[in-house]
């Protein structure tokens, strides 16, 4: 991990430039408007900016791995679930937090068994071990209930009001920023940029490809787990069949399209529109979810490819450039 | 010997999904991460035709078949030509399609609960016994297996026999090359992926005679067929169908061994394996 520790040293020049600086001032500001939220509304409109952050945080750690390897991730759930799950069992003989971060290390050390197997050889073979992880999980969560007698949920009971939530996740979620932003100025984030452009001129220049994407999906993958710990109280009861729906890595990854890969703030843009458009659906036509989901889904896909961003960024450069409308940049 | 004996009958018509979803992914080259879902939309066809006729499930291979032919060919068509079209690089192709793919998968469970309901589905059909050696197994699997077989023979007859499936096999192993000997590739694959879909849909009928199954379950089936596929080497027919048996056999030994919800964990250990030793799969070359 000698990589991570010698951060910075890629660019020259002061070590937060003034550009930076008020980047961050920004994102600091959109913080503190964000923590007051939960003063102003309540209720129903609390649990649905609960349920936005809650995204925001999944689908950006999601963006910190498959953002710049281009590796599409199909195991949100199963680290959630992970996370869910040490939390539930540990919750009458350890503290809550110690439990939050052993969640972290869970998700981590499966993510580092599942990235030592599978990234050392090529992404198609990580998509699919991830695409099956969270029923893999399960099973084996299952079996070892099973085994051990146990009942088949688990009840977690830590006190935590609505506000509360909101402000844990969003916490994370601003971690979770800052892990980004920190990545994408150290030598670790140079090197992914390389690997995500032409993995073979990063084998060339010396770069441990294998070893870096282990990293990265080991970090990313850590987060799922921790937010798993997070949201378990609000729930109560965790069983396997809820705490490792594979609804919840379709959705990550669905958000994440939505805003666009490409920028660390590109998911915001996505989680937003899509949680109210995910309720206005649960609520409207719970028969039918699935289907319109995977339909919202294609849509993406074909119809912007390149998310929100992309679109925000392609109005940008050609007002910039003064290129005529339909010319499209390669 | 019975673990033996389900194994190979199980294997056999693991051998047949594999080999639909080998002819998508080793010809077409589209990661089909909705194959599962044909094959259970393939077992509520032969259910639904069992519960309104009462004849035998088999016969609803005439129309299952020729109908996800046809769909498949479709979604190639509409779906997947435009990425072929829109991608600049093999890679670009392979995470667009996967995600197109991962799409249609959810699209096509919101149809099946829509149409067929989630609860779980499963009919009584040949549930009689049948005696190898001295042991007793249902006759479902057993005449499951033999049309499975029957299938997979016949459709390496078509691939290693005929022009068309000379075509097939050029695309297979280069596209680019295959064009130059004026090959369509594009109709090519197409055929290719529709095939497949029609492959691993008849591979439903035949499972559904005596597996249990719901809407939901078919992304165990495309991770199944994918890591037979994987196992065996992606491009050699004859590769998946070893891969197939030796699932069979795993699953069945961990099922009748340790616990029966513990096959998804079979695989997953195969897979690791493979990757670990030999990622080019069983019979596959280094490099290809």
């Amino acid at each position: 991990m000698s990589s991570a520790e010698t951060a910075s040293v890629v660019r020259s020049g002061p070590w937060i430039s003034a550009r930076e600086w008020r980047l961050l001032l920004v994102s600091v500001l959109i913080l503190l408007i964000a923590a007051c939220v939960p003063l102003v509304v309540g209720g129903y409109l609390l649990q649905v900016s609960i349920s936005i952050v809650m995204y925001a945080a999944f689908a950006t750690s999601w963006l910190l791995f498959s953002g710049p390897t281009n590796y599409i991730a199909l195991c949100t759930a199963a680290f959630f679930g992970i996370g869910m799950y040490v939390t539930a069992a540990g919750i009458d003989l350890v503290p809550y937090p110690i439990l939050i971060l052993a969640s972290g290390v869970a998700g981590a050390i499966l993510a580092a068994v599942v990235g030592l197997a599978t990234l050392r050889v090529s992404g198609v073979y990580f998509v699919i071990f991830s695409l099956g992880l969270a029923e893999l999980v399960r099973q084996c969560m299952t079996w070892a209930q099973h085994v051990f007698g146990t009942m088949s949920g688990l009840y977690v009971t830590v006190e935590r009001s609505e506000p509360m939530y909101y402000w844990q996740l969003l916490a994370v979620t601003a971690v979770i920023f800052l892990v980004g932003w920190w990545i994408g100025r150290s030598r670790l984030g140079f090197a992914l940029r390389i690997i995500g452009n032409d993995e073979v001129v990063a084998v060339h220049c010396g770069i441990n490809t294998a070893r870096a994407k282990v990293v990265l999906f080991i970090i990313s993958s850590a987060f799922a787990s921790i937010i798993g710990a997070l949201v378990a109280p609000r729930w109560g009861y965790v069983e396997p069949v809820v705490a490792f729906s594979p609804f919840l890595s379709f959705q990550v990854v669905i958000m994440a399209l939505l805003g666009g890969t490409h920028r660390l703030w590109g998911p915001l843009l996505g989680v937003i529109p899509f949680t109210l458009l995910w309720e206005l659906i649960s609520i409207e036509f719970p028969d039918q979810t699935t289907l319109l989901l995977g339909l919202c889904f294609l849509l993406i896909v074909y119809a912007i490819p390149n998310g929100f961003t992309g679109l925000i960024e392609d109005v940008w450069q050609r007002r910039k450039s003064g290129v005529v409308p339909g010319a499209r940049n390669g | 010997m019975d673990v033996l004996i389900i194994g190979l009958l199980l294997g056999g018509t693991y051998a047949l999904m594999a080999m639909g979803l080998q002819l998508q992914y080793g010809v077409a080259r589209i990661m089909n991460l909705a194959n599962g879902e044909v094959l259970i939309a393939g077992a509520f066809g032969a259910f639904w035709f069992f519960l309104g006729t009462k004849a035998s499930p088999l016969w609803s291979l005439l129309f299952v078949v020729p109908i996800a032919f046809g769909l498949n060919w479709a979604i190639y068509r509409v779906l997947i030509v435009p990425l072929v079209r829109r991608a600049k690089s093999q890679g670009k192709l392979e995470v667009d399609s996967i995600l197109a793919t991962f799409g249609l998968s959810f699209v096509f469970i919101g149809i099946m609960v829509a149409t067929f309901g989630a609860q779980y589905t499963d009919y009584s059909y040949l549930a009689e016994p049948v005696f190898i050696f001295g042991e007793r197994y249902g006759l479902n699997r057993v005449v499951s297996f033999g049309c499975s077989v029957a299938l997979c023979a016949a459709l390496y007859l078509w691939l290693h026999k005929t022009r068309a499936g000379l075509a097939l096999r050029a695309v297979s192993v280069n596209p680019s090359a295959a064009g130059l000997v004026s090959i369509n590739v594009i109709n090519t694959s197409a055929l290719a992926f529709a095939l497949g879909g029609a492959v691993t849909a008849a591979g439903g009928v035949l499972l559904s005679m005596y597996l249990t199954f719901d809407a939901s379950y078919g992304v165990v089936f495309t991770l199944k067929a994918l890591i037979i596929v994987i196992l065996g080497g992606v491009g050699d027919i004859r590769g998946t169908i070893i891969a197939a048996f030796v699932l069979g056999l795993a699953e069945t030994a961990v099922a009748s061994l340790i616990d029966p919800g513990l096959t998804l964990a079979a695989a997953y250990v195969l897979f690791m394996v493979v990757l670990l030793v030999r990622p080019q799969g069983l019979l596959g070359r280094r490099g290809a």
